[in-house]
């Protein structure tokens, strides 16, 4: 049987963070009521002009620079025409011929542990353009309802070359893309929203050829699920399809989640001729180097210098490194807890913030943002730690009692709680005698060879603290008793 | 009084010797009488102006008159205006009650001046004889058989019979000077960017100028001074420094007050086989006029725009393909036409454009989707932009040698309704001498310059980006030493 390679592209459009639509002044919050955020420009009454938006260019910007791809000096706005009930002007303003990004990379990490690996994306455009409206079909008595909320909401169109041969990699992008263009602030990445919403170009070809085959494209997979689920059943598709005698047709596809099938909508034949051509009522957009270089000294530190430092400055595993770069707020959180627990703490800290904190935000659905256990307080926690004031265990009991907010800091919940570590070795040694004295079968079967037997007498002595004892002091001196 | 300048209406509603109700008055009643047979205007509203002009006197009494405040003027049906149909001539917004002023409206408003009502225009000012509106022909008031040119046909027949003293146009090909010249007006094309397009029915974006249409050229630089402006809502429009373009006409430079300007006459229009491009009755007015700039001082300059010849077919690919995309919104599904009964989307759409768009606007739009689609885009449009930058360039190679350039508005006088409307490469022909100033953006004029059998002929005028002042006062010391621009017509009376 043949091998086959799979070559998939992705586009995708996210949905930029600006107060206002890409052309006119009216709102682009999501859920208001139908028609509420249109204004006489985006219902495009006779007569209304486009005025760009200076912070969709600003998000363009950041994006080219946080993908290392080129700013256009000037870029050009061209009408895509084609009639539909949500388009509002019969055609859509994008940017064809002259995108305000050129090119760029984002980094992906395959496998996870000591099988880590990385592959870059190369990019070859990003681009401004408007949104449409939304039909509500059957929503009115039969008939069609048309809600232009929606139209004119600035989106970046981001197209990467036909880089990915799997669908895990086009996931891993699509996962890399969505928390870089978080990262930087220019899109929500509310995914259910539509506020990021991808097509995967797929194809297949024989292991060994050069040419590519013939792609479908899959629209709108607006979860990273579907997209998995999508391109792999296309995948298998396209195979059978070809090793059964057909020919993969150019045609745009559709990816139904109940079915799990993805089926054809239009094939090349119906393609629209869009009539592309600069739109007369804007003039070129300039891009000058000051408002790139203004743009670039206001950009965070982005995802991959940031994992790199934390490996180098925090000692982490390259792993741990990548989960606490998976967002901002993670590293940011990190950075805040570190700040006050020292980074001679920061591997304990590390497992705190991707293994504890995150299984507690998780069980309650809480983003990091608003975990209830700030960073300065985990931070106090992991320095109590340190000094040996709590051990590991009752720290999670405190750590419990910060996130029901029992007490604002650690200290004062060790404090008010009496969890202090017991370390006065007089104190442990009269428990020790006091349970060695209230357990005479445990030590004869310990003297007898039972190795079990010293552990179940350390565990009387800590139950006697309370926990509150240390349990490598206790073993010490339990064993110098016996011994 | 309807024979009045509108500086001297100003200096009547200043002075009191007429109010502006009763001025307003005096026109609606001319309109009521004289507009059945010229059907310069689309839509009337007495109680609308009336309205206006009462807020206008309250102004004046209360000492915050402007120029302008209290004079009716009348408006091309391609502005929108808030409160009124705004039709831009088409069955496709027969029903349109703009919710909405056009900038230039807005302008007007604020300086007091009172809408007389909403002027007849060629179907989305796709026209040169006003034959394409909806709304029927408009009568040229010099001969009632005759077209009275366009598209700003309705704004040119109101002023010419007196039905205005002055009224917007808007040129994109030449829809301001040559029925200005059809119908013995003077009318101004401003720079590209100069007045605001936001409100104004786009035809074709990158050429649509908004101007002034009047008896003078003094009462076009009093217009154009409310019209002009930069809007943050026009992304073409020019942010430039406010400018009186009447500054330059006061000055009295004595008994040669054109000393020093160089005229420069296109070889393209008056080479010995070029002028046969143009009837011999209007060149010889034009060579006439010549005659008096040069014993108003003006020294005359031997020029050539060689690419003038393709300036009408690169405007009949770059139009047409601009407003096969403007016109795109008119879909039935907002507001609008739609047709009554429809199958399906498809079926609606195609009904109600084939419905509501007429014959020259659906030729329009088909000419424009097939120079724009895949195959034919290389060959036309960018090859039309590419002449546009072409014939951009002459001009500035002219202007480095002249001041003005001068040459005929029209290369006739007005034809007979009809005559012309079976053939449109006839009728393009008729804009040969005003297109090329769009497509590089340029202001233009037409002033009378007499009368061939009877007719009106213009003058252009054509100045450097931005010299509206020096064209105007070119203009006007012209009209200082001739009467042509106060002859009235007498069919209307």
């Amino acid at each position: 049987m043949k091998q086959w390679e799979v070559v998939i592209g992705i586009e995708t459009h996210a949905q930029l963070l600006t107060q206002s639509k890409i052309f006119s002044g009216s709102s682009t919050a999501f859920g208001a009521q139908p028609n509420t955020q249109a204004n006489a420009v985006d219902i495009a009454l006779p007569g209304v002009l486009p005025v760009l938006n200076r912070q969709a260019v600003e998000c363009a910007i950041r994006f080219g620079l946080a993908v290392d791809g080129q700013v256009a000096p000037k870029s050009v706005f061209a009408r895509k025409n084609y009639f539909y009930p949500d388009l509002p002007k019969g055609y859509q303003i994008s940017q064809f011929e002259l995108p305000v990004v050129v090119g760029g990379k984002v980094t992906i990490q395959l496998g996870e542990g000591d099988n880590l690996t990385e592959k870059t994306i190369q990019l070859t455009r990003a681009h401004l353009e408007e949104d449409a409206g939304k039909s509500l079909h059957e929503d009115f008595n039969g008939k069609t309802g048309i809600d232009l909320n929606r139209a004119g909401t600035p989106l970046l169109e981001i197209v990467t070359e036909p880089d990915m041969r799997s669908s895990a990699e086009a996931v891993a992008y699509a996962k890399a893309l969505h928390a870089l263009v978080r990262w930087i602030g220019i899109c929500d990445g509310n995914m259910q929203e539509g506020s990021f919403r991808c097509d995967a170009n797929v194809s297949v070809r024989p292991v060994g050829q050069k040419e590519f085959g013939t792609r479908r494209e899959i629209k709108n997979l607006n979860s990273f699920r579907f997209m998995q689920q999508a391109i792999d059943y296309e995948v298998q598709w396209q195979i059978a399809h070809i090793e059964d005698g057909g020919r993969v047709e150019q045609a745009t596809v559709l990816f139904d989640p109940d079915s799990g099938e993805t089926r054809a909508m239009r094939s090349k034949e119906d393609a629209h001729d869009y009539r592309y051509f600069p739109d007369p009522d804007l003039l070129p957009l300039v891009i000058d180097r000051d408002w790139v270089e203004r743009t670039r000294a206001a950009m965070p530190e982005l995802p991959v210098a940031k994992r790199d430092r934390f490996v180098a400055d925090y000692q982490l595993s390259a792993y741990d490194a990548a989960a606490l770069t998976a967002s901002l707020d993670v590293a940011d959180y990190y950075e805040a807890a570190i700040a006050v627990c020292g980074k001679a703490a920061s591997k304990s800290c590390a497992n705190w913030v991707t293994v504890d904190l995150a299984a507690r935000l998780n069980r309650e659905d809480r983003e990091i943002g608003d975990s209830p256990v700030s960073a300065a307080q985990l931070g106090g926690l992991l320095a109590r730690i340190a000094d040996h004031t709590i051990s590991n265990n009752i720290a999670k009991k405190v750590f419990e009692s910060l996130w029901n907010g029992e007490g604002a800091s650690a200290d004062e919940i060790i404090e008010k709680q009496g969890l202090k570590q017991i370390t006065d070795s007089g104190a442990i040694e009269s428990l020790i005698d006091a349970v060695l004295a209230a357990n005479p079968a445990m030590v004869a079967e310990f003297k007898a060879g039972k190795e079990k037997a010293f552990n179940a007498l350390v565990g009387q002595v800590m139950k006697a603290t309370k926990g509150k004892a240390n349990p490598q002091q206790v073993n010490e001196l339990l064993r110098s008793k016996l011994g | 009084m309807i024979t009045r300048s509108v500086s001297e209406l100003s200096q009547a509603l200043a002075s009191r010797e007429i109010s502006s109700v009763e001025l307003t008055q005096l026109y609606l009643e001319r309109i009521a009488r004289h507009n059945p047979q010229i059907n310069a205007f689309i839509t009337v509203a007495p109680e609308k102006s009336l309205a206006q002009a009462k807020a206008a006197d309250a102004l004046r009494a209360a000492g915050q008159a402007t120029p302008l405040t209290g004079i009716p003027l009348a408006q091309k049906d391609i502005f929108c205006t808030k409160g009124w149909l705004t039709t831009c001539g088409s069955r496709m917004l027969g029903n349109f009650v703009s919710p909405y002023d056009a900038k230039v409206i807005e302008q007007f408003n604020a300086a007091g001046a009172v809408i007389l009502g909403k002027t007849n225009m060629d179907e989305f000012a796709m026209g040169s004889s006003n034959e394409t509106s909806y709304y029927g022909a408009v009568k040229n008031p010099w001969d009632l058989s005759r077209v009275p040119g366009g598209s700003s046909g309705g704004s040119a027949a109101a002023v010419a019979a007196l039905l205005a003293p002055a009224a917007t146009g808007t040129d994109t090909g030449g829809s301001i000077r040559q029925p200005a010249a059809l119908c013995n007006l003077t009318g101004l094309k401003p720079t590209y960017g100069v007045v605001s397009r936001y409100g104004m029915i786009a035809f074709a974006s990158s050429l649509d100028q908004a101007g002034p249409m009047a008896h003078s050229a003094q009462d076009c630089a009093l217009l154009l001074n409310t019209m002009a402006g930069f809007d943050e809502r026009d992304s073409t429009s020019l942010d430039r420094p406010p400018e009186d373009y009447s500054r330059e006409l006061s000055t009295n430079a004595g008994g040669k007050p054109l000393a020093g300007l160089r005229i420069g006459l296109p070889r393209e229009f008056f080479g010995e086989a070029e002028r046969s491009g143009c009837s011999p009755e209007v060149m010889q007015l034009v060579d006439a006029a010549i005659a008096q700039y040069r014993e108003l001082g003006a020294e005359l300059v031997d020029i050539s725009l060689p690419n003038m010849k393709l300036s009408v077919p690169a405007y009949y690919v770059i139009a047409p393909a601009e407003a096969s995309s403007n016109l795109s919104r008119f879909d039935g599904v907002r507001y609008g036409y739609r047709a009554p009964d429809y199958d399906d989307l498809n079926d609606m759409y195609a009904k109600s454009r084939a419905q509501g768009f007429g014959a020259e606007v659906k030729r329009r739009i088909l000419i424009g989707a097939y120079v724009l689609s895949h195959g034919y885009y290389d060959a036309y449009y960018l090859q039309a932009q590419r002449i546009r930058r072409l014939i951009a360039n002459d001009f500035v190679a002219a202007f480095k040698v002249c001041d003005v350039i001068l040459g005929p508005t029209s290369p006739s006088t007005a034809f007979k309704l009809g005559e012309r409307a079976a053939d449109p490469v006839q009728m393009y022909l008729s804009d040969i001498y005003t297109i090329a100033v769009n497509l590089a953006g340029l202001p233009g004029m037409s002033i009378p310059c007499g009368f061939a059998s009877g007719l009106p002929a213009g003058l252009q005028l054509i100045g450097d980006y931005f010299s509206e002042a020096k064209l105007l006062n070119v203009a006007h010391r012209y009209q200082q030493a001739s009467t042509w621009h106060q002859q009235r017509p007498q069919a209307v009376d």
